[in-house]
């Protein structure tokens, strides 16, 4: 039961540290890169989206920030016997973490929203800079501990303490698992935070009749495609290469998502199924013919494993227990992931389109659908990791220790029942807080944060002026 | 020197480091409702520790990382064995750093009062449960050969933690004091400078108590001279900013607040965390640490970056050297 309201515990407190990081990761780089813009060009216009889109990012970088230390103490707090036995290998990375990454971003954060009329502009725009290397570097460090988990290399298991030991940080850090997830994971963040540039300009677009506000976020809107599209290249590169891994190092896990029940040669994808989990085996799939065969091994040809078959073969080398994990939810999980992901990035592709050479959308329903890919993009990065996992259980570490043991011992069911509720409803207040106040700036429009010339005079600079983004 | 013992420092260093430096930006933080008469002054005194205090909290957030990595039962036990405590804390900061960064963006009294009293709370409890925590580190804690922690929660709150608690709560208001006499001007850096003179009438007893006390329990000889440094610093600190020196005054602060540090890590050396049920259980250096290589590491990634880290930490206090006033206030927005 401890161990239920852990896993529950675990997968809420991450989901929602996660629904902030996808747009921390890419709106840091966008804000960075209008920074520049106005910086080149010297015209206001760009400074203008950059205070914008700048405070729309701070609003979610104060969240990430916080549900991020919970992460951390997590699994000393709930899973002690986990952290003992991995410790050696998956805190090098952690540690790496908070002195390379965390440290950068958060005192150039610190630095870029004080220092606007304080810093030499070049200095102030390299600080944001930093920042949003420091945060895309962050990703890697956790990804990378995180794909240990999934495919554990460089280390072997202490014969005395029973305990994992590292014996090659390279092995960890360049370990395909974990680039190949980097990849997925970052570029699937800048498919959100692209949507979340053109959801917002779309919003505006279909409220606001300012002109001068219009001008502006049609081309933000546009950027925002642009993004958008990029990375729905690459989502779909790693994606494929993904899925090629997981066959390789947990082909459980692709055999559920797909409820491939058997070992099948040439197998099909399937796009639909109604299946009995007790039976082992589907009433209903639809299958497009040997593309699961391609997406797990590169040849229509391949062979890929099915559940049933695996289950045997665990049984065989870690003894008797069910290696099943919830089929239905993978299976559902993943074309989530797929479907929800990519509809965002189809409609980025025909926006941009459709907004060629100045042109606007004739409906505002259409504006109205760009809005929503910004949750749909949302969602399908959280099941993303309802996919990666829930995947992976029974185990926390493949092949090496299982979630049942990684639990802490001394921590008792009232105590977990207690920081599950206060996370739980502490979340919850700060969600609502947080979204209204996204709204209430959106809703502002730019000149909450740099008024027009015309409507009001810029107050006169002197030069230890604190500037407009003190608190 | 052994690898282990090279990391017990670090890590210590880490959390002096978290110490002395969240410690002032918890005492103001608490100090709001305290040192302010009208929001001005409330926005003059968060704004003067708004550049630093996620840098700072970042130190907590390495420490914890590091222990993580170099001593993974430490870490293990220590966390869940101090389990709701842990929440408390983190609730708390969740709350304020959320609440630094909200609390000027909508424009209503009724917004800004609610998340002030987060910044109180979110400030005033961690800088109570970190001086509550760390001395049942140094007393021990129940734990069998497993080193599961079996200390009930009610057991946490004994006398000799609760004199820890309340000292650092009250010597992080005062260093907290002492920073605000240090980058504020006007009304602010006088009642800071007046409340730091008077509170050290309450905290140098404290920390008189709290270091003899560890002391006599657990002290080393060479811990001795550091007590002693810490609680002449103190009455220095106070001393100096009566006087005005303001910057000499908040090194002393610093060096009480680190001192305290050294003498509390001193006293655990070379356990990291003792057991109370049999000394053979404790946790030490030895069998909590992990193994060479990964220490080996660890080394080579610190002494490349930790110095990179504390020279754009101290470039970053040196851009907004300047004090913060009513005046600045008044023209944002
Ligand atoms: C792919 C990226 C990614 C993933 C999977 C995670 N995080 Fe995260 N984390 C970030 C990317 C990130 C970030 C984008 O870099 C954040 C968000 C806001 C910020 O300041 O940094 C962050 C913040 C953040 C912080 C606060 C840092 C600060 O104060 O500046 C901590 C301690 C963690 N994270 C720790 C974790 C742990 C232990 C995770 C595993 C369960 C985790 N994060 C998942
Ligand atoms: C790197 C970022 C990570 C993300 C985004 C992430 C995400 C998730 C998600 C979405 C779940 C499913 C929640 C559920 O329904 O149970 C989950 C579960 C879990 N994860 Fe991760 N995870 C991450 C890293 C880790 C790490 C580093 C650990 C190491 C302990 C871990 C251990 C677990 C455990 C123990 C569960 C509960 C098992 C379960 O409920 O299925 N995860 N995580
Ligand atoms: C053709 C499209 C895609 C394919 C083939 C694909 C494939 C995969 C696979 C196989 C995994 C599981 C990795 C593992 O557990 O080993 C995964 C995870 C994930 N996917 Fe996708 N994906 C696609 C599109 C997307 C999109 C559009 C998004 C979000 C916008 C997304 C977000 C994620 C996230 C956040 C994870 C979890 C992290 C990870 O393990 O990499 N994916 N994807």
């Amino acid at each position: 039961m401890a161990l239920d309201l852990a896993r529950w515990q675990f997968g809420i407190t991450t989901i929602y540290h996660f629904l902030f990081v996808p747009l921390t990761i890419g709106l840091s780089v966008v804000v960075a890169s209008l920074q520049t813009a106005w910086h080149r060009t010297g015209r206001t216009e760009y400074l203008r989206a950059t205070k914008f889109f700048g405070k729309l990012f701070l609003i979610n970088f104060a969240m990430g920030v916080v549900t991020g230390i919970v992460q951390e103490f997590q699994f000393g707090m709930n899973w002690s016997d986990y952290s003992t036995f991995v410790g050696d290998v998956f805190g090098a990375p952690l540690a790496m973490e908070a002195l390379l990454a965390f440290f950068l971003e958060s005192t150039f954060i610190g630095l870029w929203i004080f220092g606007w009329d304080k810093l030499p502009r070049r200095v102030h725009l390299a600080c944001i800079w930093a920042a949003a290397i420091g945060t895309n570097l962050s990703a890697y460090f956790i990804l990378a501990a995180n794909a240990w988990m999934r495919h554990p290399v460089g280390f072997e298991i202490d014969p005395t303490t029973g305990q994992a030991r590292l014996t090659s940080i390279w092995a960890v850090l360049s370990n395909d698992q974990a680039w190949s997830t980097y990849l997925h994971v970052v570029s699937a963040a800048f498919i959100a935070a692209g949507l979340f540039v053109a959801a917002v300009s779309a919003y505006k677009l279909m409220k606001d009749k300012e002109p001068r506000e219009r001008e502006l976020f049609r081309k933000s809107m546009r950027a925002g495609f642009v993004v958008t599209a990029i990375a729905g290249v690459v989502v779909t590169l790693s994606g494929d290469h993904q899925a090629k891994l997981m066959a390789q190092y947990e082909p459980m896990k692709l055999a559920s998502a797909e409820a491939l029940w058997d070992d099948e040669h040439a197998a099909g994808f399937s796009i639909f199924a109604v299946g009995d989990i007790q039976d082992g085996r589907n009433h209903v799939n639809v299958q497009i013919p040997g593309v699961l065969a391609f997406l797990a091994t590169g040849d229509f040809e391949g062979d890929v494993q099915g559940i049933n078959d695996i289950q045997a073969r665990y049984e065989q080398a870690f003894g008797p227990g069910t290696y099943i994990p919830n089929v239905g939810l993978l299976y559902w999980a993943f074309r989530m992931m797929m479907g929800l992901g990519l509809a965002g990035v189809a409609i980025s592709v025909v926006g941009l389109w459709m907004t060629r050479k100045g042109k606007l959308f004739p409906y505002r329903w259409q504006y109205g659908l760009v809005v929503a890919a910004l949750p749909a993009a949302l969602l399908a990065n959280i099941f993303g990791w309802i996919l990666t996992e829930m995947g992976r259980q029974p185990w926390t570490v493949v092949g090496e220790l299982l979630t049942a043991n990684s639990v802490s011992p001394g921590v008792s069911l009232t105590e977990v029942a207690i920081s599950l509720s206060a996370f739980t409803l502490i979340y919850a207040v700060l969600a609502v807080v947080e979204f209204g106040l996204l709204r209430r700036y959106v809703k502002a429009g730019t000149a909450a944060v740099m008024p027009y010339p015309e409507d009001e005079p810029e107050p006169e600079k002197t030069d230890d002026r604190v500037p407009a983004f003190v608190y | 020197m052994d690898l282990t013992v090279i990391w017990f420092l670090a890590i210590a260093v880490l959390w002096t480091g978290y110490l002395v430096l969240e410690g002032f930006d918890f005492g103001v933080g608490a100090l709001l409702p305290v040192l302010s008469k009208d929001d001005t002054d409330r926005r003059v005194m968060i704004n003067s520790i708004g550049p630093v205090w996620d840098g700072n909290e970042v130190w907590l957030i390495t420490a914890v990382g590091a222990t993580f990595a170099a001593f993974p039962a430490w870490y293990a036990s220590m966390l869940s064995g101090f389990y709701l405590p842990m929440l408390l804390i983190l609730l708390a900061l969740i709350g304020r750093g959320v609440a630094f960064e909200y609390r000027g963006k909508v424009d209503s009294a009724v917004w800004r009062r609610r998340w002030d009293a987060v910044i109180v709370a979110g400030s005033a409890l961690p800088a109570f449960l970190w001086g509550l925590l760390f001395a049942n580190l140094v007393r021990g804690l129940a734990m069998g050969p497993d080193h599961v922690v079996t200390t009930d929660v009610f057991e946490l709150f004994n006398g000799y933690a609760l004199l820890g608690g309340v000292l650092t709560l009250g010597l992080f208001l005062l260093h907290g004091a002492v920073f605000l006499s240090l980058k504020t001007d006007g009304p602010v850096r006088l009642r800071a400078r007046s409340f730091a003179a008077w509170s050290a009438l309450v905290v140098l007893p404290l920390l008189v108590a709290f270091a003899g006390w560890t002391q006599a329990r657990s002290g080393e000889p060479w811990t001795l001279p550091v007590a002693i440094v810490s609680v002449v610093a103190l009455a220095l600190g106070a001393g100096l900013v009566r006087r005005r020196r303001e910057g000499w005054a908040f090194t002393a602060t610093a060096v009480a607040v680190g001192m305290l540090a050294v003498l509390i890590f001193g006293s655990l050396f070379p356990d990291v965390l003792p057991s109370t049920t049999d000394p053979a259980n404790s946790l030490t250096i030895d069998n909590a640490a992990s193994a060479p290589y990964t220490l080996t590491v660890l080394s080579w990634v610190a002494a490349v970056f930790l110095p990179l880290v504390l020279a754009y930490q101290a470039w970053s206090y040196w851009v907004f050297r300047k004090r913060v006033t009513r005046d600045h206030i008044a023209v944002s927005h």
